[in-house]
Parts: C-alpha cells; structure tokens; sequence
C-alpha cells in the first residue's frame, strides 16, 4: 500500500493527499492506495504542481501497524512525524489546508 | 568589526529585491521549480525534508550584538524560536516560509547581513578563527583577509557556476582552529623573519565521499597576491574539474585524477600571467580593511584576576566553567569565554531567541558587542576582561547556559541528520545527545579530557567524521540506522583522516561503543595529559578494535 506525498509550494510542509484529492499535512488524512490507483493518483498531482500548490509529488510505501497506516522508511516516518529530536518537538505544528 | 560601504548596502538591497521578484515569479507560476531551484540555492533557500531552510552567511564567524538580537527576531517571528548554528559558522533556520523568505533577507540586509552564496556551485561563505584577533598564538589576525575575499568572490561573474561548492577557510595563527586542511582552499596567514605577511596555501582538501587533506600548493605567497593566486586556483579548477559526475566534481579530485605537480603547475603558469594586474591588492586597502577589524580597546589588566581566583575558590561550577570554555587572551587580563551550545540532552548548534538575545546583551555589557561563531557549532564573546568573568558566568548559569563542557566529549559536531536534511541517511541529533547524557558526569569528562566527536547523517560529511578522534557516519543498512565509526582523525595542524574501526552499530549502540573506546583510552595512555590522539598515535587501531568487538551489534 501506498500514499501520495508532496511539499507544499508556498512554506514547504510536508502534505499528503486525501481520498478527495486535498491535500493535509496529518498524515492520518492520507488516502491508503494500492499499485494502480497510486500511479494515478502521482499523475493526477501533476495538476497540482502546474496549479502550484506543491512540489515534488511522489508515492510512500506504508503498511498497517495496530496503531493504524505507517511508512516503511524512517525517512518518511520522519517527514510524516516532524522531528524526532529537534528543539521544536514539543512546539505544536501548524496546520494549514493547501 | 567590518562595516558595509554604500557599495556593499546597495549590491545587498539589489539581491534582496532581486530574489524577491524571483518567488514571486516562482509563486505566480511564471518560473517552474527547475527554474527557480538555482535561484533559490543561491540565495541560500533549501527544500529540506520539512520545509525551506535558510542558510544565513556569518561571514568569518564574527557577529555584532546587533546582528544576533535580529537573528533572534527572525528565530521568534518566522521560525519555531531557535537557529540551528553550523560546523561552516553560519545558521539555518529550519521553518521558515518561502513566501516571508524575502523580507526576512530584508531584516538582514538592515544590519549587513545576508544569505548570499551559502549554497549552490560557487564559492561559499568564507570561514575562519573563530579566536581570530584574540588568540594569543595569532600571528596576523586572518578576517580582513577573508572580507577581501568575500568582497572579491561575491557575484564573481566567472565563478558562479563552478563544477561544485568551493569553500574556503583561514587562519593566522599556527594552532589550527579553522580545519583549513579539509577545504578547498585553506589559507595560513604567515609572517617571514624579514615582517613580510603572506599566505601558506593549501589546496584540495576536503572530505564526502572521497576524502582529502589538502596539498601545500605554496608556502609563501606574498600578500599582494593574494587574490590573484586564489583566482588562478579557481580559473584552473573552473576549467579542469569534472562536471559529468557531482561526486567527482571537487577540486580534491581534480588534484588526485590529474596529480599535484599538473595541477600547481597550471595554477602557477595562471598565476604568472595575471599576476601584477588588476587583482594586485593594493596594501592601503589592505590597512583600510584591516583598521575595521582593529582590536577593540581592552584596558590594560593585571594578567591574573584576584575576582576570578576568589570565585573559583568559592564555586566548583564556576571553576569548572573557566577550565573548560575560558582560553586566554593576547592581552593580559582578557579572556575569551566559549557558550556551549551542547546543553546536555539539547541538540547541538541550536540556540532559542532568548538565548541569542542574552548572549547579545552580554557581549554588550561585558565584550564590545561582539560575538563569534566557532565552526564546532558555539557561540564565543572573544574580548572580555577576566575581572567579569564570574558575572558572565552567573548570567549563563541562570539561562541554562553555562554548560561547562567545550572541547570534551559532550562537545560534539553534529549535522541537523535525518531529522531534518533531504539528503540524510540516518539521525545524527540522537546519538549526539545519547552520548552527551552518557559523558555528563563533570568529574568524569574532565578526567577524559579534550575529546572530539563528531556525527555525520550521511557521507556528504557536513559534521567532518573524518577528521572527528572519534567519527561517526549514519548509514542506511536494509531501511535501519546504522553508525560506523572512525578513529584518530583530526582537523588541526596535524590533521589527519581516521580509520574505520570495524562494522557499525545500531543506534542505540552507539553511546556504548564511544564508550568503549574512551576506556581503552583511559587504559592505554600513559600520563592524564596524553591526549587521545597521542595514544592513538602511540597504540595504533588494534586495542580499539578489539575492545569493540565485545560491543553488541
Ligand atoms: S552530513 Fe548528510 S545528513 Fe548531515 S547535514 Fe550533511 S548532507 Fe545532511
């Protein structure tokens, strides 16, 4: 399973695409995909980059845990969670709709 | 300290508005994210994993108090209250949005500051002493070199577009501070028996994923030439270096594919024809620079401090504190006191608002207003009187501030890592304060003495593992962190590259492994003066390998 992923344009957070094609920076609110409908779901996010909302779209591989949709590589597990260990972990994050 | 010419304000206030045209043709859509990458990085604006991050120059490590409270604005208004100080002397703001990216280089410019050329294929923000003017080994203070160098590489219409980065450091005492053997060029300012000033040049270091030190292209280049050598170097380098493959692309390959003798000889034959011409630095301007980096006006003190004696004698912390983060001064009775930006368990290099705000007002109160960022990621007040030094220490303790542990093991160099760089393989910021908590016992640390560790996300280097008497490299084995270290490297006078010591450690391994190889240094040296370095030297690899191989993996 797959979700979609991208930096927002205007401030460079991290976002995900929803079922509706929104996109959210929780990345609860991402849409859990498989192969096929990834593929059209990174396409279809081309239109976002042309109508500049975000950059760099591309697809994570996530699996189910108990505690619900996690992405197999820290790195992403990182961008999904903010810092693991920056000054800033305690500070809440900002939550803007694209 | 150097103040800006109405050249200087108008060529930084033209960038600023420059490049605010640029998002905002970016944001229009008018330029694609390939068209304005370029831009971006030029103007120090990254795309980490998070967000943008700016990278703000401190041009030689040297701040006014002035320029700090407006870091610590920008900190509290468009970041989460805190800069990331790093191993170049400059600071990064890690949450800052792009659309607000324009005005903060606005607020920048106001106090002669900016973010130009701390990023992209051109030569970067000119690095050096931190201790420069106050180091009483110091034979010519090195920072209005390094400002003649910036004035010359800024916008240099033939080295924006270089193979790759060029970074270069300096220095003007022998001790070195800078780490000028592991840049692309690493310039010693020297003075010969007869009191003529010139340059010992090191070219080609550098460390990633091919490490260098650098070769000795010249011992003595007299100071007029300065820059017409540096620009034969970069002629040389701009024409020869690959461009086919980013990893090879450095001047440190040049000089190892094409070999030391081609490469000077190439530089040399450059230098002769342009030598004498217009890059000639006339010695006037040279005095003019010089007489804005002129030592403030330190009254003269008796060299001891009957104060500082009665403060140590009465507060074990305050003993500690001058031990560790005080180093003399060339004047007597003056000091520089290093602000540890290593709290233990805090990540390394950062700082709060509150915190730059407090050092500015010390610095006002106590050391001319003037600060230093040292390439270990501290904050120093390089010119204070030793009679103050309880006071300023007593404001440190109060702020959290007083952490009295520079150059020892908690001490670490450590890059920002997965937690937030783009390009990370594994965490640096974790085990840096896993280590910290496990050497932060005073008694214990000092009886280890001076010790360097630093902590690299990935083999870009950006925290110098190499060079690190203790490295180590984050790497990503099957999707896990895994650390491998290195051991006897150096970033001084006698530098040197360390050694691998075997297969890595998982994360939560790595404190134990330092560990390890801490007391196999505490049972090999002969004398608690003997430094890690000198043991290592003495015993070699294998004690320290063997002693690891009992770590768990
Ligand atoms: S060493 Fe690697 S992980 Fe660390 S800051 Fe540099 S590029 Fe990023």
């Amino acid at each position: 399973m797959q979700v979609v992923t991208a930096n927002r344009l205007i401030d460079g957070r991290v976002v995900f695409r929803d079922a509706a094609g929104r996109w959210c920076e929780a990345f609860a609110a991402a849409a859990a995909l498989e192969a096929a409908a990834t593929t059209q779901a990174v396409a279809e996010s081309a239109r976002d980059v042309a109508a500049r909302l975000i950059v760099d779209p591309y697809a994570v591989d996530v699996v189910a845990t108990p505690a619900g949709l996690t992405p197999t590589s820290m790195r992403e597990r990182i961008r999904a969670g903010g810092p693991t260990s920056g000054s800033e972990v305690a500070a809440p994050r900002l939550d803007r709709a694209a | 300290m150097y103040v800006y010419d109405a050249l200087d304000r108008r060529f930084v206030a033209a960038r600023v508005e420059q490049f605010r045209d640029q998002v905002a043709r970016r944001l229009s859509g008018e330029l694609s994210e390939e068209q304005f990458r370029p831009l971006r990085l030029m103007n120090g604006v990254y795309l980490q994993l998070h967000s943008y991050m700016l990278r703000v120059a401190i041009p030689y490590g040297t701040l006014s108090s002035r320029q700090l409270r407006t870091l610590a604005r920008i900190a509290r208004t468009h970041d989460k209250g805190y800069g990331h100080f790093t191993t170049r002397q400059n600071i990064q703001f890690n949450w800052p949005s792009l659309e607000m990216i324009p005005d903060i280089l606005a607020e920048l410019a106001e106090v002669e500051m900016h973010a130009i050329q701390t990023s992209g294929n051109c030569i970067r923000s000119i690095t050096a002493d931190h201790l420069a003017g106050a180091a009483p080994d110091e034979v010519v203070d090195p920072r209005p070199y390094a400002e003649i160098l910036r004035q010359w590489s800024s916008v240099h219409p033939e080295f924006s577009w270089l193979p790759r980065k060029f970074k270069i450091a300096i220095t003007g005492a022998p001790q070195d501070r800078a780490a000028i053997r592991v840049h692309d060029i690493g310039l010693q300012v020297v003075k010969r028996d007869d009191g003529e000033v010139g340059f010992t040049v090191h070219v080609g270091g550098g460390l990633g994923r091919s490490p260098f030190l650098a070769w000795t292209l010249r011992d003595f280049l007299p100071e007029k030439h300065l820059l017409a050598y540096v620009e034969a170097i970069l002629r040389v380098y701009n024409l020869y270096g690959r461009r086919d493959n980013k990893y090879k692309a450095r001047i440190k390959i040049l000089m190892h594919e094409a070999g030391f003798a081609t490469v000077r000889d190439e530089v040399e034959a450059e230098f002769e024809r342009i030598r004498d011409g217009a890059l000639e630095l006339p010695a006037a301007d040279v005095a003019r620079i010089a007489r804005q980096f002129a030592l403030p006006p330190l009254a003269a003190r008796p060299a001891a401090s009957p104060r500082e004696d009665a403060a140590k004698a009465a507060d074990p912390a305050f003993a500690r504190f001058v031990a560790t983060n005080v180093t003399p001064h060339k004047v007597a009775g003056h000091a520089s006191v290093t602000i540890s930006l290593k709290p233990i368990g805090g990540v390394p290099g950062d700082a709060t608002a509150e915190a730059m705000e407090l050092v500015a007002d010390l610095a006002e109160r106590y050391g001319h207003g003037e600060i230093r960022v040292s390439h270990r990621q501290n904050l120093i007040l390089p010119h204070v009187a030793r009679d103050d030094l309880p006071e300023i220490h007593a404001a440190l303790v109060a702020a959290g501030l007083a952490t009295a542990n520079a150059g020892l093991v908690s001490d670490t160099i450590t890059c920002p890592g997965l937690d937030f760089c783009a390009l990370a393989n594994a965490r640096s910021i974790p085990v840096a304060k896993d280590i910290a908590r496990r050497f932060a016992d005073p008694a214990r640390a000092a009886e280890i003495g001076p010790l360097d560790v630093k902590i690299s996300g990935c083999i870009n280097a950006c925290a110098h593992h190499h060079v690190g008497a203790i490295g180590i490299l984050g790497v990503d084995r099957k999707g896990e962190e895994f650390y491998q270290l290195t051991l006897g490297g150096s970033s001084g006078e006698d530098a040197a590259l360390g050694d691998s010591a075997g297969p890595g450690f998982p994360p939560e391994r790595v404190a134990d492994a330092v560990e390890t190889v801490v007391s196999t240094y505490l049972a090999h040296r002969t004398a608690p003066h003997e430094t890690f370095l000198a043991t290592w030297r003495r015993v070699g690899l294998a004690p320290f390998k063997e002693a690891l191989a009992h770590v768990g993996r």
